[in-house]
């Protein structure tokens, strides 16, 4: 494991490079298949609507493998990851458009844990439509 | 009908191996948009001190859940009504990332059972082992099943 960020090089508030990340109907079919999670909200919109949702919705777990690329982008090592946790507040409604809907990434150095193990913990805020779909987003990465 | 909170600290058995594939975690890694070569080169992931291509840190999910659906959801002395449950948090701890070639098994537990304002509110985790009973990853997922009463009259 080796990131390409230094645990000397950061300081709380340190801000992570944010990113936008576009997911359409495609995607979320794409995402079923490869994670096995076939639950219709995620690409049949008549039932999406019967169970009370607006539209189709992500898949909570794909907005989290999104958000978590700000992280994995940053240190260039996915392997640096300690921890990751999500609360899922809002849903990601996909319109059935050409564009989809967006989900905006940022993040931030909240706190140097640990000098030694070089960890620190990094706060992740993830907003689509100006909603925060993502709660309590944290992950700990352990930095060079 | 609440969930009856003696079922906290149920173990279930461990998984038949899972064998993580290298294609596996192509097409996971594509899905997620992923352009990280990490999960799809074995020589950046040999770059970077792994043995072969590494999973994306949520790729493990399918593994987990899999296993939670089939033994807690599916138990029927507990009686969780899939239709009602939504997935509230979601967390993983790990050892090291999962690795293509890695078999893995879970051993699922039910780590806590609450009930909020009605809704049932289930805490599992899922930990992971590889091959040699080395810890990987564990996965703690909550789930809320919301209450019954409340479906039926909306």
């Amino acid at each position: 494991m080796s990131a390409k960020i230094s645990y000397d090089a950061v300081e709380v508030g340190t801000e992570l490079p944010a990113q936008v990340f576009p997911v359409n109907r495609a995607d979320l079919i794409a995402y079923a298949g490869a994670s096995g999670d076939f639950n219709p909200i995620h690409w049949n919109e008549k039932f999406a609507k019967e169970v009370g949702l607006p539209d189709v919705i992500a898949h909570g777990m794909f907005t989290m493998a999104s958000a978590i690329r700000v992280v994995t982008d940053w240190t260039g090592d996915p392997g640096t990851v300690v921890d990751y946790g999500v609360r899922f507040t809002k849903p990601v409604v996909v319109p059935n458009d050409d564009k989809g809907a967006l989900i905006e990434v940022a993040a931030k150095v909240a706190a140097k844990l640990d000098d030694d193990a070089r960890t620190v913990r990094v706060d992740i805020t993830a907003t689509s439509e100006g909603q925060k779909v993502l709660g309590m987003a944290r992950a700990v990465v352990r930095l060079a | 009908m609440a969930l009856d909170p003696s079922f906290v600290g149920r173990t279930y058995p461990p998984t038949d191996p899972y064998e993580v594939g290298r294609e596996k975690i192509r097409e996971f890694a594509e899905s997620i948009g992923e352009t990280n070569p990490v999960y799809t080169d074995p020589e950046a992931a040999k770059a970077l001190g792994y043995s072969d291509v590494i999973a994306p840190p949520t790729f493990v999910f399918a593994i987990t859940f899999k296993a939670a659906r089939h033994l807690v959801v599916g138990d029927p002395q507990l009686g969780l009504d899939f239709n009602r449950v939504v997935h509230g948090d979601q967390k993983f701890t790990y050892t090291r990332p999962i690795e293509a070639a890695d078999r893995l098994t879970v051993i699922t537990r039910i780590d806590d059972i609450k009930s909020l304002a009605g809704n049932d509110v289930i805490l599992i985790s899922g930990e992971v082992r590889d091959a040699a009973g080395e810890h990987v990853v564990t996965a703690m997922t909550k789930l809320v099943a919301r209450a019954a009463e409340a479906e039926e009259s909306r």
